[in-house]
């Protein structure tokens, strides 16, 4: 199973195991890991599973879609590599893949 | 924080509470009691994918069961807790066995209003709230003719939801409303029409002023009479009436009741030890300025955090404003704040489009914004709110107005 690296905003560092399939917020959901709140599920509704996938990592996940862009150009502290982590399915190249969390959703 | 903390119901509430009490500090027995035979799963998605069948029940769950041994969470799935005693801190579940707890907490929900009327105990009449509702539903749809019949009592978002679903399944969909519009209780007419429609355009047979008089067939629903005289053929009939919050285990306990559990600002019913969260209770809510009852997940997640912190002798206010989503056909709505006592409403866009936003106003003030497929908007209506910023009735009608410029 892939394993996902997610970086919080103080540096702490938490991996988890993701199914190939499921997506980065639900690896974290499954996980505890504390800065992805996930308050629709993944319903692309809520935007409070943004994350910053790490630069190295931006030519494995996929494009964004136009729902997710509007949801996230009115997230705190937008990016040139922020995400909505739900949108982001895992796939084996995802393997060691690193995403940041902000340090707060709202 | 070293004997047992109980949770009674096992949904948003107590998946949220369970981790957030092992964050806050609590070392003993973590205790979650269900009725239902499921791990905590989301419940939006049963009259949205799940009905449509895009989602299985296993991308339900909102983590699987397994994920809860992490936190040493135990659960009693299947189970329900009959009764509450105060005074031994115990509780007795439905097979006789008794538990006794250092800390309570009710995740009871809430359940459909259920309305008298004749007939609604026939095989084929459904409410809509459980994994188990959607399982019969699709059965019964199934052993039907094609194109089945399916006629929905009640226009409010699940009942409408309900019948986007179907649509999509091929069934031939009729939905009854009692008032004069779709949504009457919660948004503003230019919404109502909107969707009304929307769903006439995809084929649904939405009628208003239609009050029901019974549900007819011999062992099986075959027929919903109206007051009018007109009757509508249905192989299923799914009833859409509300929802009532279930009190009934705190209200036998002695606990107080106000339109649901009451609990302060901090989740605490009127016993210290027992706290309430997510459907269930009402309280006071500090941006709204009076004692709510909400019904939708981010307010169950956020007060069960707050809950979660209370037992841990913890007081961390509740602070965010309530919003809310529907998803119909490839329509997107976000809601974000609660109209209740709405003055004025404005619309921003073109509201024969497909994507626009209705504006709520008391006074100045604003309240709420419904979004339709404008996501944008809808963040910075959030965000508006969280900051307690009034756009002027200018700037929200004025679509060449950049309402972000207003939260720098
Ligand atoms: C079809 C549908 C669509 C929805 N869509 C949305 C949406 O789009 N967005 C949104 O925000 N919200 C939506 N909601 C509302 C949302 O699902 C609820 O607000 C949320 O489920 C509340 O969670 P809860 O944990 O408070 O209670 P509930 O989800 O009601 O769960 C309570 C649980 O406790 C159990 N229980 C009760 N009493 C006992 C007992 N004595 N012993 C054991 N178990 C007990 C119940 O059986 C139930 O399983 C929707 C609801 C439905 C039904
Ligand atoms: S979980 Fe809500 S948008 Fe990702």
């Amino acid at each position: 199973m892939p394993l996902i690296n997610y970086v919080d905003a103080s540096g702490n560092q938490f991996e988890a195991e993701v199914e190939v399939g499921s997506n980065v917020m639900q690896g974290a959901v499954d996980n505890m890991i504390d800065g992805i709140l996930a308050e629709c599920g993944g319903a692309c509704a809520c935007a409070t599973c943004h994350c910053y996938v790490d630069e190295a990592w931006q030519d494995k996940v996929p494009a964004v879609e136009s729902a997710e862009q509007d949801l996230l150009e009115a997230v705190v502290d937008p990016k040139d590599n922020s995400r909505l982590s739900c949108q982001l399915v895992v796939t084996e190249e995802m393997d060691g893949m690193v995403v940041h969390l902000p340090a707060s959703q709202y | 924080m070293q004997g047992n903390c109980i949770i009674i119901g096992a949904s948003h509430a107590a998946a949220q509470l369970a981790p957030s009490l092992r964050q806050e500090g609590w070392q003993g027995r973590i205790i979650i009691i269900g009725d239902e035979p499921h791990a905590p799963y989301h419940r939006p998605p049963l009259s949205k994918t799940f009905l449509s069948g895009e989602k299985t029940l296993q991308q339900l769950l909102i983590r699987p069961l397994a994920a809860y041994d992490k936190i040493d969470a135990e659960f009693m799935l299947g189970q329900r807790v009959d009764s509450i005693d105060r005074e031994n801190k115990s509780i007795t579940l439905d097979n006789g066995e008794t538990l006794s707890y250092e800390k309570l907490a009710l995740c009871t929900g809430s359940r459909p209003r259920q309305i008298p009327l004749p007939g609604v105990e026939l095989s084929g009449v459904h409410y809509l709230r459980t994994v188990a509702d959607i399982e019969s539903i699709r059965a019964h749809l199934d052993k039907s003719q094609k194109p089945a019949k399916a006629v929905i009592i009640g226009g409010g978002y699940i009942g409408l939801e309900t019948a986007a679903a179907l649509n999509k399944l091929g069934v031939e969909v009729t939905v009854l409303e009692m008032m004069e519009r779709i949504l009457q209780r919660v948004t503003a007419p230019v919404i109502s029409e909107f969707y009304q429609n929307i769903h006439t355009e995809a084929g649904v047979n939405i009628l208003t002023s239609m009050g029901v008089d019974a549900i007819q067939g011999e062992a099986k629903v075959e027929s919903v009479l109206c007051s009018n005289g007109e009757t509508f053929a249905a192989d299923v009939v799914i009833i859409g009436a509300g929802i009532i919050p279930n009190i009934e285990l705190a209200e036998a306990a002695g606990l107080t009741i106000d339109n649901g559990i009451a609990v302060d600002a901090y989740a605490q019913t009127s016993d210290p030890d027992i706290v309430a969260a997510g459907d269930c209770s009402s309280y006071p809510h500090k941006l709204i300025g009076s004692r709510v009852r909400l019904e939708s997940v981010p307010n169950a997640t956020e007060q069960a955090k707050t809950a979660a912190a209370s037992i841990c002798g913890k007081q961390i206010d509740n602070h965010t404003h309530p919003w809310f989503w529907s998803d119909q056909y490839d329509i997107k709505l976000q809601i974000a704040g609660f109209n209740m006592g709405y003055d004025q409403v404005l619309v921003r866009g073109d509201n024969n489009s497909r994507a626009f936003s209705v504006w709520y106003f008391k006074g100045e003030q604003l309240l709420a914004a419904d979004c339709i497929n404008q996501a944008k908007e809808f963040m910075q209506a959030k965000q508006l709110l969280a900051k307690g910023i009034n756009p002027s009735p200018g700037h929200v009608c004025d679509t060449d107005f950049d309402l972000k410029s207003l939260l720098a």
